[in-house]
């Protein structure tokens, strides 16, 4: 666990010294930004003809889904795609350290990341419990970022693992991306009513999320399926690095 | 302390190294010596725990490197070939970084101290990213004694460097091998000569010879060649048979009018240039210019894989599985 430590509090650090870091930081936010105000804006002239009722945390939890299945991508492909290409991981995988200790090192400084950034996204709902009157429903908010932190942990698991794979950051980024997009849309392949539609679904990862996390429930299935998922990811960046080993 | 016992390695189907077996004990210099593509970097890379052989074993401190792969990392210091280094890091930084993987105790003093050795400490708050090639080394080299390892295999450890920095790398490996076990590659045969005890020569995944440095150099001699500029006189091919027929010298060989080239027989232990001049006036030419040719690594390798090829047809007994330990055959045939 040390030796996990050492490697995740490297790489989170890492994420401040280069520019890829402050990137997707500064993105993320000026995005979800736009989208909050104009979110906003829209509430605000609805209210003036209809006094619709003010809004919620929704206008900033729904479009943080999908800014993270676009910045995760580039938070994991240098994870161990840079260190394959550049040759430094010859040296970690000289040094005593398991090949699992590694991979979960990545992982968790990257996770480390992303609850900076989940962090620093906390003053949206902050904004609009002092702009609303009589202020936010704090319920949803919590089970929302608790939903998001889990996909990201499996997100980035699935990352990692995609990154153990290939030489080329770029080419990390892009199967990552592929990977995240298909699991996404993997419940909208099944035809309403077919045998396969409930394990599509189950395996659809924004399903889970919008479903319950995001409407306030901390649902069991969901947790135990985003668990599993990165559980698999952090196994299968193990075996790749393994068999890395093999082939030489 | 290295032991290695018929460890093979196949990539694909391509054999890259093929039942290597030798031996470094503590305290010793082994260099391994070969062209690129002999298999020094495979081999060196299966003894640090990067990758397990296809067969064979190999211990490290009494530790095998795949099934106790763990312990063997811990008591080896490795510096890669071409070695790659973050260059968003500082020096201090990076150090701090392998020590804590490496648990180093005491690792600030200890990290002050290995960076006064490599003299990098006025450095140790630059970015890896901005140091010369030779201070990159360096820290590589920091890198891989940092932990007290028993047991250190330097992959071409003054590749890139220019002639100064060559030296005082040099330096430095000799000053650790008093403590340390090293092993280490080159395909220099002078920094060979220079620096170990023992040196292993690697040809296409397999040991051509293992000598001393200096058995080695008596084994060179044998085609040691002096090359003489003369002019003057031209009484036929007279030089060429005086010359020939001096003691000690095995071939005579004229390169053109005026270049005549000399080679030696290996066991003339006496120096014969004052017998070849004397020889090139007595027989009325005047020496202009007496130079030794020194022999390129290739034409040691050339000279090594001919003997190898010849080696069955006269004995027979050097079959492929016996590993050659000091390859008798050429000694005998001179």
């Amino acid at each position: 666990m040390r030796t996990v430590w050492i490697i995740a509090r490297r790489e989170f650090r890492r994420y401040f010294t280069s520019p890829a870091g402050y990137l997707v930081l500064f993105l993320y936010l000026f995005v979800l930004g736009l989208i909050v105000n104009n979110s906003l804006q829209r509430a605000y002239a609805f209210s003036l003809f209809q006094g619709a009722p003010p809004p919620n945390a929704d206008i900033v939890i729904g479009p943080m889904l999908t800014l993270l299945v676009f910045s995760i991508p580039a938070l994991t492909m240098r994870l161990l795609a840079g260190e394959q290409a550049s040759g430094t991981l010859e040296l970690l995988l000289t040094a005593p350290v398991r090949d699992w200790e590694l991979v979960v090192g990545k992982w968790l400084g990257a996770l480390l990341f992303v609850v900076v950034l989940l962090a620093l996204t906390l003053i949206y709902p902050l904004a609009l419990h002092l702009l609303t009157e009589p202020g936010l429903d704090w319920g949803p908010v919590v089970s929302g970022y608790l939903g998001l932190l889990l996909v990201s942990a499996a997100l980035l698991a699935l990352g990692v693992a995609v990154s153990a794979l290939f030489r080329s950051q770029v080419a990390a980024f892009v199967v990552t991306l592929a990977l995240f997009l298909f699991l996404w849309m993997i419940s909208s392949l099944a035809a309403a009513g077919s045998p396969s539609e409930g394990l599509l679904r189950y395996l659809d990862f924004g399903h889970h999320f919008y479903t319950a996390f995001f409407r306030g429930v901390i649902d069991l299935q969901g947790v135990v399926y985003y668990l599993s998922v990165t559980a698999f990811g952090l196994l299968m960046g193990t075996v790749i690095i393994e068999s890395r080993r093999w082939r030489g | 302390m290295i032991k290695a016992r018929g460890l093979t390695k196949y990539y694909g189907r391509r054999l890259a190294i093929d039942h290597l077996t030798f031996e470094a004990h503590k305290g010793e210099i082994v260099g391994f010596l070969g062209p690129n593509g002999a298999g020094k970097t495979t081999t060196m890379r299966i003894l640090t725990g990067y990758m397990p052989p296809s067969d064979g074993d190999a211990w490290i401190a009494g530790y095998h490197v795949v099934d106790e792969s763990l312990e063997v990392r811990r008591r080896v210091g490795y510096l890669p070939e071409n070695i790659a280094l973050y260059d968003d890091m500082t020096v201090w930084d990076y150090l701090a970084f392998m020590g804590q993987l490496r648990q180093v105790p005491n690792l600030d003093e200890r990290i002050a101290e290995v960076l006064e050795r490599v003299d990098l400490l006025h450095r140790s708050e630059s970015f890896i990213g901005s140091l010369s090639r030779g201070m990159r080394q360096r820290v590589g080299l920091a890198q891989a004694i940092l932990h007290r390892p028993e047991v250190l295999i330097l992959d071409e450890p003054t590749m890139g460097l220019d002639p100064a920095q060559r030296v005082e790398v040099r330096n430095l490996i000799r000053e650790i091998g008093q403590e340390h076990t090293v092993m280490l590659s080159t395909h220099i045969l002078s920094e060979a000569q220079a620096l170990c005890d023992r040196v292993l020569i690697l040809n296409q995944g397999r040991i051509l010879a293992e000598d001393t440095p200096e058995e080695l150099e008596l084994r060179l001699r044998g085609a040691q060649r002096i090359r003489l500029r003369v002019s003057g006189a031209d009484r036929g091919d007279d030089l060429q048979s005086r010359l020939t027929a001096l003691k000690g010298v095995l071939r005579v060989h004229q390169v053109d009018a005026h270049h005549w080239e000399v080679e030696l027989a290996p066991e003339a232990s006496r120096d014969l240039r004052p017998v070849l001049a004397r020889t090139v006036l007595d027989a009325g030419y005047d020496l202009h210019e007496m130079c030794t040719v020194s022999l390129s690594l290739e034409d040691i390798f050339l000279q090594l894989i001919r003997e190898e090829g010849a080696g069955p047809n006269e004995a027979p007994s050097t079959a492929d599985d016996a590993p050659p330990t000091s390859a008798p055959e050429d000694d005998e045939e001179a």
